[in-house]
């Protein structure tokens, strides 16, 4: 098996507060990974360490086989990255803004030609190629930014809250596409606090106060804590019980 | 409250289409459904903030266009990202809230005891330094510091994780049994077995109405949850099944939605033929989603 | 507590969570009256010269004496020949020449029409106007020193008096300005910046949907600025007078009322502004552009309304910041009083009424 992440007791320190404490997760190439935890829980620091954003107080990882802390660069240029806010640019067309993003990523001018045409075909948008990104309907930005986000072919795409508030349909041609994907070979790294999107992963962990508490396939979790859905297990697990709740 | 025939757009875009429902005194009412699916047009209109173009409402027997002023004093309104001030520590906040409503906090501390014991302990931290969770919590105790008959809220769930949730809609269902009647929207479709009734709404148009349960039973056909190793090739050969009506994932299974019938037997005969492995297939109710995937499918068809 | 006052105490608290805008406030006035008092002069210090004196006569070199004597010149240049008049200019940074024709003494006493040419670097044409206008000053009075004034052709002798700024110092004329852009900013700036955040936030939509009415939003919105803006003005003021010993020989009373008047100007634009607007991004560009340039260039603080082309100042008529100048100016400087200032007072009494009158109505009850 091929590793795309491994990490060994990666931990993050601010100060007195351990944000991070020793997680230690190994993610298969192909393999679509939730990464859940509530608000606070270290999910955004532990996710920045991995895409070479911040540097780890101890303990290693490494990504698409480059270490986070000595060849943060490398890594960069070897994911790729999707936010629920879509880093898309509104007022430039579709077309541009596939371009644009061929550019940053050093794509050669005519591999981002090729780039273009390929992904207006996959994503049947070649009619709406030169409308501004603003006029489009949510579902078709959110599958304009996932092909943008790969538009350098990365080992690894990490996205975070991919689909929040998104119809159903559209909600599943979005997984669709993710899985696709990862057909392909490319690890999916999901971050999200919306547990329902934690059921369409092949594997998921669960982080709580900087630690991993839990960690397999959902539905080898719901049946090893008896749980009917990854919602009420995590409520169970993150349960930083509030005094006067009955 | 009672919504008959409301419509609203903004220039081309139509944000509700003759959209008519009614919520009864004491009810959880969730209207449900996507981004831009009109919810907080609706719920604009519905606490005074906007003008209807066409089409009239009743909140707690007002008219929110002509008795404007007599219906502010009895509605409690949160909106989407829970308008706080920042840089106001939490008391100062809901001391603020109960002064512009007319009361005190010493006066209605018994309406919001309940909630706002939980953020107590933080009452000097400024409201820009809470969780989601926390401000969520103060957001809900300043607009219910007034003793409104009905509560109005956009989306107080969005943003927030699955425990802060989970106790959000606690909240809410104490408040529902003291008598308060709630209008609450989220994108959210787990949450409409939460809700009392539901309004499913999507691109202006209400698809359906009604109790969560009978709008499941509602559903017409036959369903299967089919899951296999290779899930993207399962969903692809699924949908070329002649009696496929359409094939959809649905966490780690499939749901197969059938245009006629299809018994297990045939089905497993075809994926097995397709060189499926580690094939499971079972008979399923259908959730809130199938429900409103199938009137999205309708009302598109129309 | 009434809604009211818990308003104004929200707002308040505001300003004084926010040290840095606060800082930047009361800083900025401080700041602009030192630089523009210290600073910033008009008057002039050791222009270099450079004299070109064909004559070397007596007469010749005295005058010459006495212009770099003054302290206002310095020489440093003596040329003989005419070509090197560019030379001296470019190489030497002189910004004056002055040239004796030969034979200028003999001319001088015979009152043969006795010529001195002055020749100014005309690149900075208002510090060559004052340039020319010290030179000329001084060669005249030599010249009646030297023949009595009853000797000259042209008997007509102007005596000047600089009036109400005897010293001509150049912070009387900056103090009203500086009030006049400060009380402007903080007003209508920082009003418009206030009411949009609250739209931004989300929180105008709680308090639209709450019992109060408009006008206390509005008016429990801008008081405390209200207050901030008569702080500024006070610093202002005292700095002045002290630092300065700037004179207010009107009535302070007056001066406070006008100021009381400017502010409620320049609050209702704020006002009107972020009613039209949805980010505090737009209302603070817009302020910046429609209130703060204009108070700026066409108030007359900086270049006189006069003297600009016809189209500019009839735009002036429209900016109240030319009206409130020339009545602070009046106040201060001159001692005038409301007989002598109503006319100015009534403009921005008229024009506080229709802007007030303008906000309120476009101040929305509802989101649209």
């Amino acid at each position: 098996m091929n590793l795309a992440i491994t990490t060994e007791s990666l931990t993050k320190k601010f100060g007195a507060f351990t944000a991070v404490d020793a997680i230690s997760l190994e993610v298969a190439q192909g393999e679509i990974f939730g990464f859940l935890g509530a608000n606070g829980a270290g999910k955004t620091t532990a996710m920045r360490m991995l895409t070479g954003l911040s540097r780890p107080t101890s303990g290693r990882a490494s990504v698409a086989g480059f270490d986070v802390s000595r060849q943060p660069e490398q890594i960069k240029r070897n994911i790729g990255y999707m936010s629920q806010k879509f880093s898309l640019y509104e007022d430039l067309t579709v077309k541009e803004n596939i371009r644009f993003y061929g550019g940053i990523y050093g794509l050669s001018l005519k591999n981002i030609g090729i780039k273009t045409e390929q992904l207006l075909e996959e994503l049947d948008l070649r009619e709406v190629s030169k409308t501004p990104v603003k006029s489009l309907p949510l579902g078709w930005k959110q599958k304009l930014a996932f092909s943008i986000s790969q538009v350098h072919d990365p080992a690894i795409v990490f996205l975070d809250e991919p689909t929040g508030g998104v119809d159903p349909i559209t909600r599943r041609h979005f997984w669709e596409l993710i899985y696709r994907a990862a057909d392909k070979g490319r690890t999916v790294f999901v971050t999200t606090h919306y547990m329902d999107e934690a059921e369409y992963c092949d594997r998921i962990s669960i982080m709580v106060d900087g630690k991993i508490a839990a960690m397999g396939s959902p539905s080898a979790l719901k049946k090893e804590h008896q749980a009917p859905s990854i919602n009420e297990l995590f409520v169970r697990l993150a349960r930083v019980t509030t005094a006067g709740l009955g | 409250m009672s919504i008959h025939h409301i419509s609203k757009s903004y220039g081309p875009v139509q944000a509700l289409n003759d959209v008519s429902f009614e919520v009864s005194k004491g009810e959880l009412f969730g209207l449900i459904g996507p981004d831009g699916a009109g919810k907080t047009t609706l719920i604009r209109i519905l606490t005074t903030l906007l003008l209807p173009d066409s089409g009239e409402a009743r909140v707690i027997g007002l008219d929110p266009v002509k008795e404007f002023r007599a219906l502010r004093k009895h509605v409690g309104y949160m909106p989407g990202r829970f308008s706080l001030y920042q840089d106001l520590t939490v008391e100062e906040n809901l001391n603020f809230f109960a002064t512009i409503f007319g009361t005190s906090v010493r006066e209605n501390y018994h309406l919001i005891k309940d909630i706002y014991s939980q953020i107590e302990p933080f009452k000097d931290r400024k409201a820009g330094n809470l969780s989601g969770g926390m401000k969520q919590k103060l957001a809900l105790s300043c607009a219910m510091i007034h003793e409104p008959e009905v509560l109005i809220l956009d989306e107080p769930t969005t943003g927030v994780d699955a425990v802060s949730r989970k106790e959000f809609w606690e909240m809410l269902h104490r408040l529902k049994d003291r008598g308060i009647t709630i209008l609450v929207s989220t994108p959210y479709m787990d949450e409409a077995s939460l809700c009392d009734r539901v309004a499913l709404i999507q691109n202006g148009h209400i698809l359906n109405v009604g109790a969560p349960a009978d709008l499941v039973k509602s559903y017409s056909r036959h369903l299967w949850a089919v899951k296999a190793s290779h899930t993207l090739r399962l969903i692809e050969d699924l949908r070329k099944h002649p009696a496929a009506y359409s094939a959809f994932p649905f966490g780690d299974s499939v749901h197969l939605a059938l245009k006629g019938e299809l018994a297990e037997g045939e089905l497993l005969d075809y994926l097995s033929k397709k060189e499926h492995r580690e094939i499971e297939i079972k008979a399923v109710e259908a959730n809130i989603e199938d429900v409103f995937m199938e009137l999205m499918a309708k009302k598109q068809a129309v | 507590m009434s809604p009211f006052f818990a308003f104004v105490k929200k707002e308040t608290l505001h300003i004084l969570r926010d040290p840095r805008t606060l800082v930047i406030l009361l800083g900025m006035p401080i700041a602009q009256v030192i630089l523009f008092g210290f600073a910033i002069t008009n008057e002039l210090n050791d222009v270099r010269v450079a004299i070109f004196d064909s004559a070397k006569d007596p007469v010749s070199m005295e005058i010459s004496d006495r212009l770099t004597s003054s302290g206002f010149f310095q020489l440093s240049a003596e040329t003989g020949k005419e070509e090197d008049l560019e030379g001296v200019f470019q190489h030497e940074r002189v910004k004056l020449v002055v040239v004796f024709p030969p034979g200028f003494q003999e001319r001088f006493y015979r009152n043969d029409n006795p010529q001195i040419q002055l020749i100014a670097d005309a690149t900075d044409p208002n510090t060559a106007t004052t340039i020319v206008a010290y030179a000329s000053a001084i060669i005249r009075q030599y010249e009646e020193e030297k023949k009595g004034s009853a000797a000259l052709p042209y008997a007509i002798k102007t005596e000047v008096r600089m009036r109400y700024n005897e010293e001509l110092k150049s912070v009387f004329l900056f103090v009203p300005g500086v009030i006049t852009i400060i009380l402007m900013l903080v007003s209508a700036m920082m009003t418009s910046i206030a009411l949009t955040r609250e739209k931004e936030l989300g929180t105008m939509e709680v308090l639209l949907v709450s019992p109060l009415r408009p006008l206390v939003i509005v008016v429990g919105k801008v008081v405390p600025y209200i207050a901030l803006g008569l702080i500024i003005m006070g610093i202002i003021l005292g700095l002045a007078t002290t630092v300065f010993q700037m004179p207010i020989r009107g009535s302070l009373g007056l001066l406070v009322a006008e100021c009381l008047l400017f502010v409620s100007t320049s609050l209702s634009l704020g006002i009107l502004i972020s009613s039209r607007v949805k980010t505090q991004m737009v209302a603070l560009l817009i302020s910046l552009m429609a209130l703060m340039l204009p108070t700026i260039l066409l108030s007359g603080f900086i270049f006189p309304v006069e003297n600009m082309p016809w189209l500019l100042q009839i735009i002036s008529h429209i900016v109240p910041a030319r009206w409130f100048i020339v009545i602070v100016k009046g106040i201060m400087l001159k001692g005038a009083g409301l007989e002598v200032l109503w006319e100015e007072t009534l403009i921005l009494v008229f024009m506080t009424i229709v802007l007030i009158g303008a906000s309120i109505r476009s101040f929305k009850l509802r989101l649209e």
